[in-house]
């Protein structure tokens, strides 16, 4: 069945640079760099990336750093726990909109 | 005169491998040889008798096997030890502790190399039957390495079996209470993790620090090294991969992550394996393969002393494991 998500695209994540090799290779030096050690150790950045990969719903992501917080030592318990952090970030962004609607609602109401 | 048994416990090729640049090739391509250098380690498989049926096992130990060292090629290996004179003799198996001449074993080499390694899987030596083995590699001095796989119980269980994580971590506070791990002490307590799954180890370094963080924290454990290891791809393990689906990946995987580099620190260049049966590999995953060492069986009944340097090791797809990232010592 045809579908937009192919997990064998991620492999070919550097293809993208074929068009514009320059902003590409500027990308993934950042990209390699953000992730390598430094006041976050390897395993806790793969964790926030973990999240952050849920949080925007990206499968590619979601299967690269599942994998890479395992092999960063990272065990399901950690990683669903991020989740979880991810998840109550996007529930409470929603729900602390409510005060807004809250204000809104106190304007126009008697 | 021995009859060596032709039956291997793996009994997978490499044309199974998938669509990997097969390991000799690779080899060739970086322009190395893999030889034997001084043989420094003297590696004892005490059997494949085990308590544990861990599906990582690359030797399919397990409360069912039968093949277990018998007392003859005990006093044969201890016999070789002593005409060899090698820096470490490493004791495993299956689990050591079930051989019934282990204490033989172990008083026997105790004075053949400055360092005794004995490997156990924690659950065997704290059955409640074996405060005198304990007591009897206290008082020999000799190193402990054991295996705990993770800081967490349900990747624990589900690599080693349900309750081994509560009783490894008993078994630990046991050590510590005789000295082991403990700074000063002399007794040396050591970790072994593989991670309980299709995918590598983590960086030796970051998990060490954080399993001395955590048991100490939690736990109020201590050890003196942490080691990472990937998981072999032979035994169990390779039976668990092909049924999951993981195996082509889990083989990309290791052979992506060859580092030539490593090769000249796998320990099949200073180490030679005994097998229960008393012939020798080298290592204990050519011994589950059943890859004799120099290509023809030798039993150690035969050896006059260590290897000779120089002998070419024999590889096989396997031995991507051992030179994937920094190596596998």
């Amino acid at each position: 069945m045809e579908t937009y998500y192919k997990p064998q695209d991620l492999n070919k994540f550097e293809e993208i640079g074929k068009e514009a090799p320059e902003l590409a290779r500027k990308f993934f030096d950042y990209y390699s760099a953000v992730f390598t050690e430094g006041e976050l150790t390897e395993r806790e950045k793969a964790l926030i990336a973990l999240a952050v990969a849920h949080a925007i719903q990206c499968p590619y992501c979601i299967d690269a750093y599942t994998q890479t917080c395992l092999e960063k030592g990272s065990d399901p318990g950690e990683m669903t726990e991020a989740i979880h952090v991810a998840t109550a970030i996007r529930g409470g962004a929603s729900l602390v909109h409510g005060i807004q609607m809250r204000n809104v609602n106190e304007k126009l109401s008697m | 005169m021995y009859t060596k048994p032709s039956k291997k416990i793996a009994e997978q090729d490499d044309k199974a491998s998938g669509r990997i640049e097969p390991f000799k090739a690779a080899l060739l391509r970086h322009d190395l040889k893999l030889v034997r250098y001084r043989t420094q380690t003297l590696q004892v498989n005490t059997g494949l008798l085990c308590n544990q049926s861990c599906k990582h096992c690359h030797l399919c130990a397990g409360p069912n096997r039968t093949e277990n060292m018998g007392k003859e090629i005990i006093n044969q290996v201890i016999s070789y030890a002593e005409r060899s004179r090698f820096d470490t003799v490493d004791i495993t198996g299956g689990a050591p502790e079930l051989n019934p001449y282990i204490t033989d074993l172990i008083e026997g080499l105790s004075d053949k190399a400055p360092r005794i390694i004995f490997r156990s899987n924690l659950s065997a030596l704290n059955d409640g039957t074996r405060d005198f083995l304990m007591d009897l590699l206290k008082s020999r001095k000799i190193v402990i390495f054991a295996s705990f796989p993770s800081l967490n119980e349900i990747q624990t269980a589900s690599q080693r079996g349900v309750g081994i994580f509560s009783v490894s971590i008993d078994a630990l506070r046991k050590l510590n209470a005789l000295g082991y791990g403990q700074s000063g002490s002399g007794l040396e307590l050591n970790l072994v993790s593989n991670p309980a799954g299709a995918f590598l180890p983590p960086p030796q370094s970051q998990t060490e620090k954080r399993f001395r963080q955590v048991l100490k924290k939690k736990q109020g454990v201590f050890f003196n090294q942490q080691f990472s290891f990937a998981n072999v791809p032979l035994g169990r393990f390779h039976k668990w991969l092909i049924k999951s689906g993981n195996y082509e990946s889990y083989m990309k995987k290791l052979a992506n992550a060859f580092n030539p580099c490593a090769i000249d620190s796998v320990m099949c260049r200073t180490l030679v394996s005994v097998s229960w049966d008393g012939y020798l590999y080298d290592c204990d995953f050519n011994l589950a393969r059943g890859l004799d060492m120099g290509g023809r069986p030798v039993h150690i009944s035969q050896m006059a002393g260590p290897p000779e340097q120089g002998v070419p090791i024999v590889t096989a797809d396997h031995c991507y494991t051992c030179t994937a990232g920094s190596g596998f010592t």
